[in-house]
């Protein structure tokens, strides 16, 4: 456990009044408040920090008491033991972060170290307080998320049942309300977020909701074109090739791609892209005409 | 109107401590909105996360209401941005996997 230099955090000097402190805290507190900087784990951080050094700093007791033991933080017990009757902890500033994004958990162990334990208090009195957010990841796979389907999660204990809506993205984030921390003095409880990451294992290459794949095309289809049965995510369907398609032409099969998310029953497109193979290991007869027809063609040319 | 799906104003303030023409300033800047039933105020749910980053914005970090009206605006605006971002990274995804 390291020290903590609260002045050097909210960007003071050790004489600094406590109307300088309040107003240090303020000014980091709009520049990082989780508020403003949604979905940003460095702000979320750094706020923590600057919450922490104004509890700290904006309190005389807990301030003297920094002051003389900070650097030297493992003698603070025996600046206790000597007769220091600590006052219940009151908070100074009038209001403080949410239980939601300042949690008791989120206090360093420096400051638990020296001032035994999270601040309590609220923001008015005995205000009631939205409990903390949860934050989860779940793992799915491409084909997981083709269909919408249940699933039983254990959250913290607790197992919450889930419909997971066909067409979730890769990253995207989904709200349970009421699933997250218990609320403080009888306030609600948090929000469960829950981001999906869908790994892609198949050949099919998804953007949104239209899936890419290639597709081999032997060389006599290709020339004189022919029915070919193609892979699509859910199954196999046919398909007729113009002759004369080209190495690299691409084709659309409408409605044959991804779920679009929350639409039931509407599809995105499947895109082909036609790899043309090249025969090999020819026969001395397949040579033989190969060459004719190359003359054939020279000579038409 | 049936009134038991929303939340009386009142029992908000109360609940937040905090002041009535707070709410109704931001009612009058459309940043919530308010319905009336039989001379009683109510706000509807989905709003309440709204609401108490508003009210955590004003009280803890002193923003007027003008202020609050502009980061609304600028946070919608991140929100899309973030969106666009992670469909672009998927996209880039199929060019350059891992």
């Amino acid at each position: 456990m390291d020290y903590i230099d609260y002045y050097k955090i909210l960007e003071l000097d050790k004489g600094a009044s406590i109307a300088d402190v309040k107003k240090a805290y303020r000014r980091l507190a709009r520049k990082y408040h989780p508020d403003l900087n949604p979905n940003d784990k460095t702000a979320k951080g750094k706020f923590q920090q600057i919450n922490e050094a104004n509890e700290v700093l904006s309190d005389p007791e807990k301030r003297k008491k920094y002051d003389k033991y900070g650097q030297d933080w493992k003698h603070a017990e025996e600046f206790e033991r000597a007769g220091e009757q600590r006052a219940p902890y009151q908070r100074s500033q009038g209001r403080q972060s949410r239980a939601e994004d300042f949690s008791e958990n989120d206090f360093s162990d420096f400051f638990e170290s020296m001032f035994g334990g999270a601040p309590g208090g609220s923001r008015r009195g005995q205000s009631k307080f939205r409990g903390q957010d949860f934050n989860a990841e779940l793992q799915l796979t491409l084909a997981d998320v083709f269909k919408t389907h249940k699933r039983t999660l254990t959250v913290n204990g607790r197992n919450i049942r889930l419909t997971i809506p066909a067409g979730v993205e890769n990253g995207q984030t989904i709200k349970i309300s009421g699933h997250g921390g218990a609320g403080v003095n009888g306030g609600p409880n948090g929000d469960l977020y829950i981001t999906f990451s869908v790994e892609n294992h198949s050949k099919f290459k998804r953007e949104g909701d239209n899936l890419h794949t290639h597709v081999d095309l032997d060389i006599y289809t290709a020339v004189l074109g022919g029915e070919i049965t193609v892979d699509t995510f859910d199954g196999m369907v046919k398909l007729q090739v113009k002759p004369e398609t080209q190495n690299g032409t691409k084709v659309k099969l409408r409605g044959k791609g991804f779920p679009v998310y929350k639409k039931e029953g509407e599809f995105g497109d499947l895109y082909l892209i036609y790899k043309i193979l090249v025969p090999v290991n020819l026969s001395a007869k397949e040579k033989e005409l190969f060459r004719e027809l190359s003359k054939n063609h020279k000579h038409e040319n | 109107m049936r009134t038991e799906h929303l939340i009386p104003v009142e029992n908000l303030c109360s609940q937040y401590n905090i002041e009535f023409s707070f709410i109704d300033s931001l009612h009058e800047f459309g940043l919530v909105q308010l319905t009336k039933v039989e001379e009683s105020r109510y706000i509807f749910p989905e709003q309440i996360l709204e609401l108490e980053r508003m009210i955590r914005l004003h009280y803890e970090l002193d923003i007027n209401i003008e202020g609050i009206d502009a980061i609304s605006h600028l946070l919608q605006r991140v929100d899309q941005l973030q969106d666009e971002l992670r469909i672009l990274k998927n996209r880039l995804n199929r060019y350059e996997p891992g």
